[in-house]
Formats: C-alpha cells, structure tokens, sequence
C-alpha cells in the first residue's frame, strides 16, 4: 500500500484531534467495564513505599492471598505519591481495588467519604477470620482500630500497625550518665536542667520542621490533666475546645521547654536530622511514635537501644493516670467502592489480617500490628519491647484524636502555630486563640464534612 | 491553494494540541471555579460565584499575593540591576572600554551554571546551604566565630528573603547572557565615540549602554515579573511546611496547590487560579502599556 505525503499529513493532524477527548480536567461518568462470567478476576494492590517499604505486600500478604484464590492474578504496584497517582483513577471512575493510602502525599479520607468513594468495610468485620472460620475478623483486631476507621458510622478504613506515641531516648545514654526517665513534670524539667549543665548533649529536640510531632506530646498531655473529653471535644469542634484549661497548661509547660531546654537551630531540621542527631548522642531526648526504630535503623548505633517513656504526671491531680497512651492506628489501608474487584479487596484485607501474615509484617517491618497476639513469641528489637510494655502497663487508659485527619486546613493552622509556640512567636494563650478561631471558621463551613466521634 | 493547504496541514497539529491542552483547560478552570468540586467526584455541584466570594476573606491567600507583590517589586528591579552589571563588565567593562574584565570568559560560564540546574535540585541544595546547624554552608563559619545560628528558612522574619536570594540567584545568569546579547549588538562605534568625547565608564554605562538595551531590559522586566508571580517550586520544595514557617514564604500558586491537592478543595482552587490568572495577565498588559515607547533606530 502506498501512501502519498498528503494522505500522511493528514492523518497525522487527526491523531490529537481524537486525543482531544481524553484531555478532560473535568470529571466524566465513566461505566466500568463489566466483567465476562466467569473470568479470571485481577486484583490491582497498590502500596505506599514509604517507612516499610512495599516489600512486606509481595513477600508476605500476596503469597498468602493467592494461597487461598490462586486464579486472582495480583497486580501489585507502589508509589511514595498516593494522591499524585490514584486521584485521577477516582476522578475517571475506575479506582484499583486495594490502596495502602499514608504517608504525607495520601488522599484526604474526609473527601473519598463524602464523595462516596469508599467501601464500607463493615461486612468484612463480621466474616470470619482468615485462620479460623469460628471467629469474626473484628474479634482479631485491636477495637482501636474500628473506632478509627469508622467515618459517619460507617467502617471504610482498616488500620494495619499501631503507632505508639511517647518520648524516646537512647537507653545506653541514659544508663552511662546515670540519667531516668522521669515519672512527673518536676523530674521531666530537673532532667533537662541536669542534661543541659553536663554539656554531654542538647535535653530535648522535635522535628521543627514538622510541628504536628510537638502538637501530638502537647495534646496527649492535655488529654492526661483534663481526660479523654478534652481530645473528643476538639475532634467534636466542640465551643472553646482548644481554650480548655487543660490545654492552655500543656501549652505553656511545652513552651518553657521551647523557650529553655530545645536543641541549637532545632527549628529549622527535618525529622531525620533530629532524629540522625538523638543518633549521634546530640541530643537526648524527642517526641516520636513507634516506626522510630525503624525508620532509624541506618544511623543508630548498635548499642544505642531506644527506650520510650510516655508523658509524664503533670499537675499532681491529673484526670487520667501515670502510663497514659496515645495509640492510633495507622498505614491505612482502603477498598474504592467504584473497584472492578471489590470483594477480592476485601478478601485480601481478611488475609492480611490473618495471625501469620501480622506476625511476619511485625517482625519484618519491627513495628507493632492491629491484629491481637500477633507478635506473640517473636524475638523484638529493644524499641518495640518497650513501646510494647508501655501499652500493656497503659491497659484501658489510651487516647487518640481525629481532627487532623478529619480537618486537614485545621492540621495546617495548628502545625503553624505550633512553630511559633515553641519560637517563642506566640503566647500560649494567643496560641490556642489561633487554633480555636480556625477551628470555628471550618465548624461554620458549609463546604467541609463534619465529622463526630 | 495547494500551498496554503500545504501550511495548513503542518499548523493544524500544534494548534490543535494548544487548543487541547492549554485554552480547554482553562476555560474548565473557570468552570471548575464555579463548583464545588472535591477532585474525587464525578458530579461536582454548581456553586455559582461562592468560592470567589470566600477566597476576599482568606487572609493566607492575601498573605500569598502579599509576598507576590513584593516579589514583583523587588526581584526584577535586582535581577535585572545586576545582571546589567555584570553584563556590562562582562562586556565592555575592561580597561579599554572595549572587552571585558579579566576572567570574563571564566565568569561568563560560571554566572550560566546555576540555569543549568533543575529547579527542584537548587531548592534541595539551597536546604543544606541555609541548614541551621554547623551543617549549613552559611551557618557553620557563622558558628565558628561562636555567632549564633541565623534561621534562614525557620525564622518566620528571614524566611521570604532567603526565597527571594534564591530566585535572584537562579535568574541572574540567564540575564547575563541575555544582556550580552544585547550588549553585542550595539555598534562598536558607539562605545568608541563616547570614549572620544571622554565619558567614564560610569556615563558610558548610564548614557550609552542602558538607552540601548531598553527593549532587552523589557523583556527581561515582563520575564522575571512572570517569575515573580509564580515562584513556586522554591517555595515548595525548599521551604518548610511548603510556603511556611507559618505561611512566612507562600505565594498564590502554592495556595492553589494546597488546595487542590492537599485539601481536596479543586473548586475553590480553581477560583483562586482564575484569580492569579488575572493578575498575571493585568501585570503583563501594565508593564507593556507603562513601557511602550519610541523606539531608538541605529
């Protein structure tokens, strides 16, 4: 066949022309394509390549699901950039059937919720579980976990670890300088005076870059001198919530410790620079949660052995007792309503919550999972034995909050004003004024999804 | 006919994908603007002009055109002071008056580098040049003479002029060759009759050189007010809390972003893209209208 120059050209000014369509920044209905009976289903997994890596998905869950549906072809992907990749898939109507949606670039659930985005994982929490069929897949799993994942009554998000938040420090620094984890304020303050005058290192740093990880120690504190209601009535946008008392006494105690005992420059570094530094022993103390260890794992010494030890008793009268807890589930994991393979989804969660599939994720990723027992009779490296011990002597007596993952311009203003409570740009009074005024703002937003707990 | 057609044929791709993927996205934009629109929804709500009337009370955007402004003010006016400079010195800056300094050839390549580094790659390096600690490039000799650490990027204070030397940074190189090229194009002669007539290297500058780059320093001027304007991927990438600390850096189009992208909010982004859009388009008509003159004929 031959063609002459012109035919050529003109095709070639047909392409984009028909490309056209495609090019859409509007949403369009898209019907997804219905499958043929009978044929072979895929499963299109997608996880967040961030602190556990993605290999724990391939090495571990996927062998163990294709165990029991070997005709499901698993597709497995990952990305560091959740929202980057899967966003559109949700705009064009044809999401992939499993997300690991964290880490800092994933896609708001208060959004995929409203929208009607997410499958309501309920029916999952009643099949039985992977291992054995006369238990419920929500007798397995930490309660956490459900009241978590639940937005409007409804179950769409399934937590897989349990974070463990307190202050780490280096065990062998401690012992070597005769140092203790201090059980009240008082001791909390002596420490730093007595770390700062030995010259040794810096007492205390956070991740300045990164308030939230101050604003998480502060409110885990305020929950402990006012109870648990100060934490529901900030997630409840309740009148004032930010301004309780018990707030305001948290806020000043972090700001003298802003204003006395931080790091040089601790403002200006990231996480791993703080982190790297408490490494190098040049800093003894920083809030964090349990992936510390982990995350860690290069730059630690052999000998350095973290520790953690949860916030201290403040006021001599505080509402919730020594060993108080701020656990939340996290690394979460989604079925789209609008998947192709919805209930291969949700048979893949069923296994991953399974005892070994939890247990070898533990040890693999050394980090603590949702699924009870899980890390029953595994050898654990010294940071995960002690924020194991620390939940377990914290028993019934743990708090979590919500709002920053319910109200993301929330989380911005309170990560602002945060930075500058420790600067010292901020009094605490003016500092929970600033919170308070945007948690109204967002209460009077039509615009924005409430959500209760 | 034929060779009209012939024309046509090769014009019809690139407008088509222009009209595609340029004019069709923003006429959605100011559609979008207009919804409700969560970025997840295949129905967004019609809002009609909402969102234009939520964004005249959202002080961290008018923070953002606040901190664009003031880019716009004062980035060209130093870009193109010291690019002009340079070029000159470059040039025409010699002893003679009719090559330039010595080493210019070296500083010619050297003041080209930093236009040759991806944007995102200067952000990262200008992270560990501003480092707080005795990492940082500027702080650690700072802390050897037992100063005390400048928070370039953590000091809410500092933060917007450490962004606005890094953009000056970046441009400078790229006026001065554009300068230069200007530069070469003046006749010899020019240069060469002032000198006779006994002007400095200061008047030649002021008198001579300057009047005949007028129409280069335009362009330059509407280039780096675009710039100005935008400025986004330092502001992301290099600072902290992405425009932070405590919006200390943002700018409007890393508003827009944290909108759509973080906030899930596209609508209402959308609103404040037609609103930088307009901006954008009324400083490039100003500063044409402000600067259109007659033209120097040699």
């Amino acid at each position: 066949m031959s063609v002459s120059r012109r035919e050529l050209l003109r095709a070639a000014a047909l392409i984009p022309a028909a490309g056209a369509l495609a090019a859409c920044a509007t949403p369009v209905q898209q019907t997804p394509a219905t499958q043929a009976a009978g044929a072979k289903k895929a499963l299109e997994v997608w996880i967040f390549d961030g602190g556990f890596g993605h290999q724990y998905a391939t090495d571990i869950h996927q062998p163990l699901f294709k165990s029991k549906f070997p005709d499901v072809e698993v597709k497995h992907n990952f990305t560091k950039e959740i929202t980057k990749v899967l966003q559109p898939r949700f705009a064009g109507g044809n999401p992939p059937d499993v997300i690991d949606n964290s880490g800092a670039n994933a896609m708001d659930f208060g959004a995929l919720a409203q929208d009607g985005q997410l499958l309501d994982l309920g029916p999952l929490l009643e099949m039985p579980s992977w291992d054995d069929e006369s238990v419920k897949v929500k007798d397995t799993v930490d309660p956490a976990v459900i009241n978590f994942g639940t937005f409007d009554g409804k179950f769409f998000v399934l937590g897989y670890v349990n974070y463990i938040f307190g202050v780490w420090y280096s065990q062998k620094a401690f012992t070597d300088n005769g140092w203790a984890a201090p059980k009240t304020w008082d001791d909390f303050i002596a420490l730093c005076e007595t770390i700062k005058k030995s010259g040794k290192m810096a007492p205390f740093t956070y991740a300045g870059k990164h308030p939230q990880y101050l604003y998480e120690i502060l409110l885990t504190m305020a929950a402990k001198i006012g109870g648990n209601d100060v934490l529901v009535n900030i997630d409840n946008l309740e009148d004032g919530a930010w301004k309780a008392p018990a707030m305001l006494e948290a806020a000043t105690r972090w700001a003298e410790v802003g204003a006395k005992y931080l790091m040089e420059g601790t403002a200006g570094l990231d996480h791993v620079q703080t982190q790297t530094a408490q490494n190098k022993y040049e800093v003894a103390m920083l809030p964090s949660g349990s992936w510390l260890e982990n995350e860690q794992k290069s730059t630690t010494p052999p000998d350095f052995a973290y520790g953690m030890f949860p916030v201290p008793d403040v006021t001599g009268s505080d509402k919730l007792p020594y060993g108080t807890l701020h656990t939340q589930p996290g690394e979460n994991f989604i079925v789209p309503a609008k998947a192709a393979n919805t209930q291969g989804g949700v048979d893949y969660l069923r296994a991953m919550l399974s005892k070994k599939a939890a247990g070898d994720f533990s040890k693999m990723v050394a980090t603590v999972s949702v699924v009870k027992g899980a890390g029953e009779g595994l050898e654990l490296s010294p940071g995960v034995k002690s924020a194991s011990a620390a939940v377990a002597a914290a028993g019934s007596n743990t708090v979590f909050y919500r709002w920053q993952s319910w109200y993301a311009q929330l989380k911005d203003e309170a990560i602002a004003a945060t930075g500058q409570l420790m600067t010292g740009g901020v009094t605490p009074e003016k500092y929970l004024e600033r919170i308070q005024a945007k948690a109204e703002e967002i209460k009077k937003d039509s615009s924005i999804k409430k959500f209760k707990r | 006919m034929r060779r009209r057609l012939f024309i046509f044929s090769f014009l019809v791709a690139p407008v088509t994908l222009y009209l595609v993927y340029v004019i069709a996205p923003y006429a959605q934009a100011f559609y979008i603007a207009m919804t409700n629109w969560r970025g997840v929804n295949a129905a967004p709500q019609f809002i009609g002009l909402e969102n234009f009337g939520r964004l005249l009370g959202d002080g961290v955007f008018w923070k953002a055109v606040g901190h664009n402004a003031l880019l716009l003010a004062l980035l060209p006016v130093i870009t193109i002071a010291l690019a002009l400079v340079f070029a000159y010195l470059l040039n025409v800056g010699g002893a003679g008056g009719r090559t330039g300094v010595w080493g210019s050839k070296f500083y010619r390549v050297l003041f080209f580098f930093p236009q040759v580094l991806a944007v995102t790659i200067v952000a990262v390096l200008f992270q560990q040049v501003f480092r707080p600690d005795d990492s940082g490039m500027l702080n650690a000799p700072l802390m050897a003479l037992g100063l005390k650490p400048v928070g370039f990027l953590s000091n809410p204070s500092i933060a917007l002029w450490s962004v606005m030397a890094v953009l000056i940074w970046q441009a400078v190189g790229f006026y001065v060759v554009l300068f230069s090229a200007g530069l070469a194009s003046i006749p010899r002669e020019m240069f060469e009759a002032a000198q006779i007539d006994g002007a400095g290297r200061m008047s030649m500058f002021f008198r001579v050189t300057l009047p005949l780059l007028r129409d280069t320093v335009q362009v330059a001027w509407v280039y780096l007010g675009i710039i100005a304007m935008d400025a986004f991927a330092i502001v992301w990438v290099m600072t902290d809390q992405h425009g932070g600390p405590d919006r200390s850096t943002t700018v409007m189009a890393a508003e827009i972003y944290r909108n759509a992208f973080q906030y899930f909010q596209f609508g209402y982004a959308s609103a404040l893209g037609v609103v930088m859009f307009f901006f954008v388009l009324g400083f490039a008509v100003l500063s044409l209208r402000l600067s259109r003159r007659e033209r120097i004929e040699f």
